[in-house]
């Protein structure tokens, strides 16, 4: 069992023939996702180079229609990519994972607005994430899947390469993952911890969650309070960030310690308070985790 | 990006927000020349002088200076002129002031605070306004938090003249004056949404005692991923706000920080990046900086990102954590030895590769004959960049 993605997902690259895209839809195939088309606006009926076997549509609409995707991963470049997300919830997707980095934050206050208005049955993770992995299924975004291993460790996290890094400690101490969503590190966003927090709670193939917040914002506090309320698994969590200078923007838009708010060691307190537990190093996430199993 | 308050005050000008007249000057003589010129043009005798950097806390460590005669205000540029100003947001180091603003004195009958910007929980961008005004914030939000009024903007329709009515009803405002509120919020928040600014502070915001509404002091941060769109803010940019180091990493699109300590890093994906910080710090190092060379590098950025590192001279070992996702192994090892090949290499490097390619990046680096110390994991990595550098001072005694 698993949670957003599976062997049910048939899934479009948006900006599939750009360099980025192609990359990461060979990995997805290769890994044996289901890729159904790609969608670039203008290269309908090209072929994109190793990809050739997947059919490219002018818009999503006819990868929808034509070629039954019920998922989307979007690699369009920023200026673009808002655009991109609407197309995808108004065609009929479902599920919408934005990989692209840089989107500005007034693209994606609007895109939220209609969504949450207009399309409340559509879920979005991102953007500014690495995707959606269910090891030995899926695996949607730009996460190496050699590292991850089937099992029972569901994976949140606001950070790309650190849940590469909890991941790959999990896979080597053999506590396998249902699934991992990397939530991003934007501001605005889709999905947040809370909603990925429920749906391993309520998934039977997860019997623990590793939660990886980092500084900024108030998502880690308030997914303690959720914790603490609804989620009767066991959970441990990482914090990045502990030593950020305040005022510095740590390189996601919205790792920013600003106005006395956001500071890692608030956010751990939080999260003790609420019975889990926390891994004082980024190197021993999975060792925490296993202490509490 | 920041920029200066008389820069922020031209935009809020340019968008028919009420500013005081001020003239900007880079040097002492310019700032001493606007002096009569800012007493001609506001028809009074009152100017202040203010520092310009980009810190916060300026009042408070003595970088504005209201002068009710000229002399008054001579003395104080040259005064605060070429002075290091130190505020909780500059650091222990300070800021040398190398731009005043001289701006006309009002007549004020009451001090307000007002600020923009996006509050994450809802996904919008919201207004702030309080009573509090011309003092700190954060501290009126952290012990009367109540008095904090706050007004969202909803993307749909944008802000509504409604809401300046509300908050002004609350803030006790006058009719007359809550007329002026309506018409200078109705353009404060155009030029916030026009501009994609990230932060937008009046603070304070006041009414004169012929009841005008203006904007006293404006601190301004724009999006950085929106910065596409505003290429004419590109000459606002002022090199003396920023570190050297940052401002090459920013031409190379690469996130840079610059710290205290003597460990330099190269990590990929800013998560990672800032938990290497983290765990350096847990061994017992002191990281020289944030860097994290993103996902979509290439050989020649990664090695610029290489030199920006070795170019601070405080660095003494450099610690190379990558777990390649969306960035290959490969890449990062040809920067490296492409970096090295050009620069020389004159201090321990510690590299930790895993993801993408890693075993293409490994060979790489093995094949190239270059001095480095692997590490298996990020807490063996760190553990010998922290010993380098420990093993270098022991060498020095």
């Amino acid at each position: 069992m698993s949670v957003l993605v599976g062997f049910d997902t048939r899934l479009v690259v948006q900006g599939m023939s750009g360099s980025t895209g192609a990359f990461h839809a060979k990995g997805a195939v290769e890994y044996g996702t289901r890729v159904v088309a790609g969608v670039t606006p203008g290269k309908g009926g090209t072929k994109v180079a190793g990809l050739e076997q997947i059919p490219m549509f002018d818009t999503v609409d006819e990868a929808v229609q034509q070629a039954g995707a019920n998922t989307s991963v979007i690699f369009v470049p920023p200026p673009f990519a808002a655009d991109a997300i609407l197309e995808a919830a108004a065609s009929g997707i479902e599920l919408i994972i934005t990989i692209t980095e840089g989107i500005p934050a007034r693209d994606m206050i609007r895109v939220k607005s209609v969504l949450d208005r207009d399309y409340p049955h559509v879920t979005t993770v991102g953007p500014n994430c690495p995707g959606v992995i269910t090891p030995g299924q899926c695996k949607i975004g730009i996460m190496p899947g050699y590292i991850h291993k089937p099992g029972g460790v569901g994976v949140v996290s606001r950070s790309g390469t650190l849940t590469y890094e909890v991941v790959h400690q999990l896979s080597t101490i053999g506590l396998g993952q249902s699934t991992a969503i990397g939530i991003g590190g934007d501001p605005v966003k889709g999905m947040d911890f809370i909603e990925a927090l429920a749906l391993f709670a309520d998934d039977p193939g997860t019997s623990a969650i590793f939660m990886i917040g980092e500084i900024g914002g108030s998502s880690e506090e308030e997914a303690a309070a959720f914790i603490k309320e609804h989620v009767k698994k066991p959970v441990a969590a990482f914090i990045g960030g502990q030593t950020a200078p305040p005022g510095k923007r740590m390189g996601h838009a919205g790792a920013i310690i600003s106005g006395g708010k956001g500071a890692a060691k608030d956010k751990i307190a939080a999260l003790e308070a609420a019975g889990i537990k926390v891994s004082p190093t980024p190197a021993e996430m999975a060792r925490t985790l296993a202490s509490i199993l | 990006m920041k920029i200066h308050e008389y820069q922020g005050k031209e935009l809020l000008r340019k968008y028919g927000v009420p500013v005081p007249f001020g003239i900007p000057a880079l040097s002492v003589e310019d700032a001493l020349a606007a002096i009569p010129r800012v007493q001609k043009e506001s028809g009074g005798d009152v100017v202040v002088v203010k520092a310009q950097i980009h810190a916060g806390g300026r009042g408070k460590a003595g970088g504005v200076k209201v002068a009710r005669t000229r002399v008054d205000a001579e003395e104080a540029v040259k005064r605060i002129f070429g002075m290091t100003l130190v505020t909780p947001q500059t650091g222990p180091a300070g800021k040398k002031v190398q731009r005043l603003f001289v701006e006309q004195g009002l007549a004020i009958a009451k001090e307000y605070y007002l600020g923009m910007l996006l509050d994450r929980a809802t996904g919008r961008v919201t207004v702030m306004a309080s009573t509090e005004g011309g003092v700190d914030i954060e501290e009126v939000a952290a012990t009367h938090p109540e008095k904090i009024l706050k007004e969202s903007v909803n993307p749909a329709v944008g802000w509504q003249d409604y809401q300046a009515r509300r908050l002004a009803k609350r803030l006790a405002m006058t009719p007359a004056v809550t007329g002026e509120l309506v018409k200078f919020l109705r353009l404060l928040t155009r030029c916030y949404e026009d501009m994609d600014c990230s932060m937008l502070e009046v603070n304070p915001l006041v009414v004169t005692q012929d009841g005008k509404v203006l904007a006293l002091d404006a601190k301004i941060n724009f999006d950085d991923n929106a910065l596409y769109r505003h290429p004419e803010l590109a000459e606002w940019r002022d090199p003396n706000e920023e570190d050297p180091q940052e401002t090459a990493a920013k031409q190379w699109d690469l996130s840079y920080i610059a710290l205290e300590g003597n460990i330099g890093c190269m990590v990929n994906g800013a998560g990672l990046a800032m938990s290497t910080m983290d765990i350096i710090k847990f061994y017992g190092g002191q990281p020289a900086n944030f860097l994290d060379v993103g996902g979509g590098a290439t050989t020649e950025k990664v090695t610029a990102a290489f030199k920006i590192i070795t170019t601070d001279p405080a660095v003494k070992a450099i610690f190379v954590n990558i777990f390649g996702g969306i960035m290959k192994c490969d890449t990062i090892a040809n920067g490296i030895i492409a970096a090295v090949k050009e620069t020389g290499l004159s201090m321990p490097l510690v590299v930790r590769l895993e993801g993408t390619n890693v075993e293409l990046g490994k060979k790489l680096l093995a094949d190239s004959g270059l001095n480095i110390l692997a590490a298996a994991d990020m807490a063996d990595g760190a553990q010998k960049a922290v010993a380098a550098v420990a093993a270098l001072k022991g060498g020095a005694k």
